[in-house]
């Protein structure tokens, strides 16, 4: 596998991670600090991205990437440009009740795209400041950060998205208020949750955590036993920055398991439904997987093997009830390391070697589908997504030292928005 | 219930209004007392009938149109009938699949399905006819019923003495208040099947269960076909998994697919019809050659003066019942659309049958939704019977799912319909079966499996050990109750991975 098969599987994984960092850095604003949402020229900021930075700093501290000093200073400057930010109910405005737009101009942090004011991406962005206020514990600068941190947390009205209902909405937007799309089912939201039931100021309310549980199956799929959702990523997002392993809530004592556990059944799920292969894709076996949200083929449909071929662009993929078009994320066995690390390793390495060109230097590519021949080996998604490096830096980071999940556990608003949703057990 | 009989006359029609409404039918002299006055001769009508008079009962069956109601003039035989025509003939776009490629796509003849619905209404209205019915004793008054008194029930001007009612008069399609849809033009279920042409664009409004029907069935026919849903999803009342499996079929089929969108205003340039419509703040127009409006049903109760008899009733709801299927007028039953949520030609008649037992047998049996299956007959169908899991959280019960993908089943692959999957829910710690949800090419029937399960009490464990034919996907069903033995016995080797046997 050309660059990769020579190193061990710790320097395989080293050189990835760093990689996936650099991006983070290599994206971001000088000025506001904003990271760009993918590599592509002219790519706005994703709050999210920007909280998968914030956590990265410190994992970058500790590997001696960059120095404590450079980090906070990194740190501080995206933590001002956010507390200075338009906060209105303004069509451009950055942000509105704490919350911030999804997407943000990487110079102005304006809004653009008239996209929504996103809870769940403010929540992957809160999560990365408190990530820095628990790892910045010295004076002066680091001092800074930390208030900001608490500021920035403070000032989120997590009860006003529940918009007078025991709910929680995706979104809001200037134009037409709250967006009417529900949560239904288990999904990436858990992270949102805990930091809104943990505000000191303005906290969900008890019983929101238990609406949303209301919408979970229990299944027994392909033999294992999971509380499913179907894309990966579901199964990733919220566990970058809370260590499941031992501790339960409600649902999970019921069901003996933990949400641990339950990422590691998913994989299972994806690992097998890719040997099976019901639809009879280009590549996918027990090692070749990781079927989640991301970018796909934007081409019209076509025929193969005697079944119609269509194809979805960006879109939430899920296994094993689909939707699935052939494309994988490449990035996505890798970051399930902390969780199976053996299937991770093995699918990562087959991966390089049978389609090394979803690999460039050393960082994966959003989307990959070999089922659809676009040219030599398949359609291959161009560039970088921030998302997809943060999650990758992270995860490893975890996987090999704890880093992130150790600076959460001592993170009391996620203690106590844990505590304020039942969880009990291990570490709590 | 069809307020106006058809005006032209085919051989077929002829033959049909002989058995549902003779044409030389002259109303019977009232005998001095009926144990049971129905109104209303759908299906709940007919099956209270035939129920009270076979067991000997006088029986007065009052109609104000003709017999067989919705289901069979308007709803579950002619949709059917075509959404078979749209199987056949959207069937044939993947023929290549199976080795039998068309030289070309074949011409669709709208007329020929549309006389082949007309000659199976026809066919069955035998099972339904006035003949058989009078042969039974039972007297059929065609007219219009209401109440005028406590006791006092008049057919047109005519008294019908009795000492127990049923109201079974169904409902018809619910009309949204959008401005201009009246004077735009639109169909509804009730009227959708006099169409004498295949529309070239077609717009559904709802996208619960007739919409979802009718919409893929004109779509897979040929009709460019766009459909509104003010909900996220489409079929609320189903899980997600299902709903979305529906989504991607309908744009698999080329459906335009429009969820989270209500429609605010309809116009008309010309012979173009235009729904002005709103996702979010983004507004929108969709052009059409017709309108087809599925947003739900009303209970036929407005002509029966029910006040007048102290029958409580709520005009979205339709009668107030108690579990017994009896009104607030001790002497006044209900069934079916009239009275019931679930508006399913089943429901309607088990419960008629209910409530005629109730009110001259005094059996005091209760309506049980949690038995009813129920099914969405789109491609692929969706059924469902019991608990959904949202319905056991809410009532503590720990409930799990055992899932049985089709693309995991051996005849539905060979089938070519691997579509879909069988999802059984059981309360945990225990082999008792809750409820069910299959997604697949014949859930409709594979449904019924589960619900002679359920009525017997038959557990998973008992249920893994029923052999059934192979290969059949009805083997599905097994393998979810041997998934659930794998998962509870721990005597039993646990073997992730590899494929089922059967």
């Amino acid at each position: 596998m050309g660059g990769f098969s020579h190193l061990s599987d710790e320097m395989l994984v080293s050189r990835l991670q760093r990689a996936a960092f650099s991006y983070l850095t290599d994206y971001a604003d000088a000025d506001t600090g904003l990271v760009a949402d993918t590599s592509r020229p002219g790519s706005p900021c994703s709050i999210a991205v920007v909280g998968f930075a914030l956590s990265a700093y410190p994992v970058a501290v500790e590997n001696g990437w960059l120095s404590r000093a450079k980090a906070a200073r990194l740190t501080l400057r995206v933590l001002k440009f956010f507390l200075d930010s338009a906060q209105s109910e303004a069509p451009d405005a950055t942000g509105y009740k704490g919350f911030y737009y999804h997407f943000l101009d990487m110079k102005t942090g304006r809004r653009v795209w008239q996209c929504e004011l996103s809870l769940i991406d403010t929540a992957l962005l809160i999560a990365g400041v408190l990530v820095a206020a628990g790892h910045f514990d010295g004076d002066g600068i680091e001092s800074e950060i930390r208030d900001h941190a608490d500021a920035l947390y403070g000032r989120v009205d997590w009860h006003w998205a529940q918009n007078s209902t025991s709910g929680l909405s995706q979104g809001w937007k200037p134009e037409c208020g709250f967006l009417h799309y529900g949560w239904e089912g288990y999904n990436e939201a858990t992270i949102l949750y805990i930091l809104g039931l943990g505000s000191p100021t303005f906290p969900l309310s008890a019983s929101c955590y238990e609406t949303w549980s209301l919408t979970y199956q229990w299944e027994n799929l392909l033999d294992h036993n999971v509380l499913y959702s179907g894309p990966l990523f579901t199964h990733l997002f919220s566990h970058a920055w809370i260590d499941f392993r031992g501790i339960r809530d409600g649902f999970m004592r019921e069901k003996n398991s933990d949400y641990f556990e339950n990422t590691k059944s998913a994989i299972a799920i994806h690992r097998e439904y890719g040997e099976r292969n019901p639809y009879e894709f280009e590549g996918y076996c027990r090692d070749l997987w990781g079927v989640t949200a991301g970018e796909g083929p934007s081409v019209a449909s076509s025929r193969g093997k005697g079944r119609d071929r269509r194809f979805y662009g960006y879109m939430s993929r899920g296994v094993p009830y689909g939707p699935d078009d052939g494309t994988i994320s490449p990035w996505a066995m890798l970051a399930t390391l902390p969780f199976t690390p053996e299937a991770a390793l093995a699918g990562t390495r087959h991966l390089l070697e049978r389609y090394p060109q979803v690999c460039s230097d050393d960082r994966f590519s959003s989307g990959f589908n070999p089922t659809l021949r676009d040219g030599d080996g398949g359609w291959l998604s161009q560039g970088w997504f921030g998302l997809d490096q943060g999650l990758l830096a992270i995860s490893i980071e975890n996987h090999r030292s704890g880093l992130i999940w150790e600076i959460m556990r001592r993170c009391p608003y996620i203690r106590a928005g844990l505590a304020h949703a039942g969880f009990s057990g291990g570490w709590l | 219930m069809q307020r106006t009989t058809p005006a032209a006359l085919s051989d077929d029609e002829a033959s049909l209004l002989r058995r549902v409404r003779p044409q030389d039918w002259r109303n019977p002299r009232p005998k001095s007392l009926y144990d049971l006055a129905i109104i209303g001769a759908g299906p709940a009508g007919i099956a209270a009938a035939e129920y009270a008079a076979r067991r000997g009962f006088t029986v007065a069956l009052i109609e104000r149109a003709v017999l067989g109601g919705d289901s069979l003039h308007t709803g579950s035989v002619p949709s059917k009938a075509i959404i078979r025509t749209a199987d056949i003939y959207g069937g044939m776009r993947d023929a290549d699949e199976f080795g039998a490629p068309l030289p070309e796509q074949p011409a669709f003849d709208f007329a020929a399905a549309m006389d082949r619905l007309r000659r199976i209404r026809t066919r069955i209205a035998v099972y339904h006819s006035v003949h058989d019915l009078t042969a039974l004793g039972i007297d059929i008054f065609f007219g219009e019923a209401r109440f005028a008194g406590p006791d006092k029930l008049v057919v047109d001007a005519t008294p019908l003495p009795f000492r127990k009612v049923l109201i079974a008069t169904g409902a018809r399609p619910k009309i949204p208040g959008i401005p201009g849809l009246k004077e735009t033009g639109y169909r509804t279920s009730s009227t959708i099947f006099e169409m004498t042409a295949l529309p070239k664009r077609l717009a559904v409004i709802g996208g619960g269960p007739l919409g979802c029907e009718l919409a893929q069935a004109f779509c897979r026919m040929g009709a460019q076909v766009t459909i509104v849903q003010n909900n996220p999803k489409f079929l609320p009342r189903e899980e997600r998994d299902a709903a979305e499996i529906l989504n991607w079929s309908m744009a698999r089929d080329g459906m335009e697919i429009r969820l989270n969108t209500v429609v605010i205003a309809a116009r008309r340039e010309g012979d173009t019809k235009i729904l002005e419509t709103l996702n979010n703040e983004v507004k929108g127009e969709i052009a059409a050659d017709e309108i087809l409006v599925c947003t739900g049903r009303v209970p036929n109760i407005e002509a029966l003066d029910l006040a007048a008899a102290g029958i409580a009733s709520n005009p979205r709801r339709g009668v107030t019942v108690d579990g017994f299927l009896c009104s607030s007028n001790p002497d006044v039953y209900a069934a079916g659309d009239a009275c019931l949520p679930l508006k399913f030609t089943n429901a309607a008649q088990s419960s008629a049958r209910r409530a005629v037992a109730n009110a001259l047998l005094q059996a005091g049996q209760k309506h049980d939704n949690s038995v009813i299956p129920w099914c969405t007959y789109c491609s692929p169908e969706i059924a469902h019977i019991g608990l959904q899991v949202w319905d056991a959280h809410r009532q503590s019960i720990p409930i799990k799912s055992y899932t049985v993908m089709l693309n995991d089943i051996d005849r539905a692959i060979t089938d070519g319909e691997e579509t879909g999957f069988v999802k059984i829910h059981v309360a945990e710690g225990s082999d008792r079966i809750l409820g069910a949800t299959i997604v697949a090419s014949h859930a409709s029937e594979l449904i019924n499996e589960i619900a002679v399960i359920m009525s017997t009490g038959i557990g998973m464990q008992a249920l893994a050990e029923v052999i059934h034919t192979y290969p059949a996907q009805s083997g599905a069903i097994m393998l979810a109750a041997q998934a659930y033995r794998r998962d509870t016995d721990s005597t039993v080797l646990q073997t992730p991975s590899g494929k089922p046997l059967v």
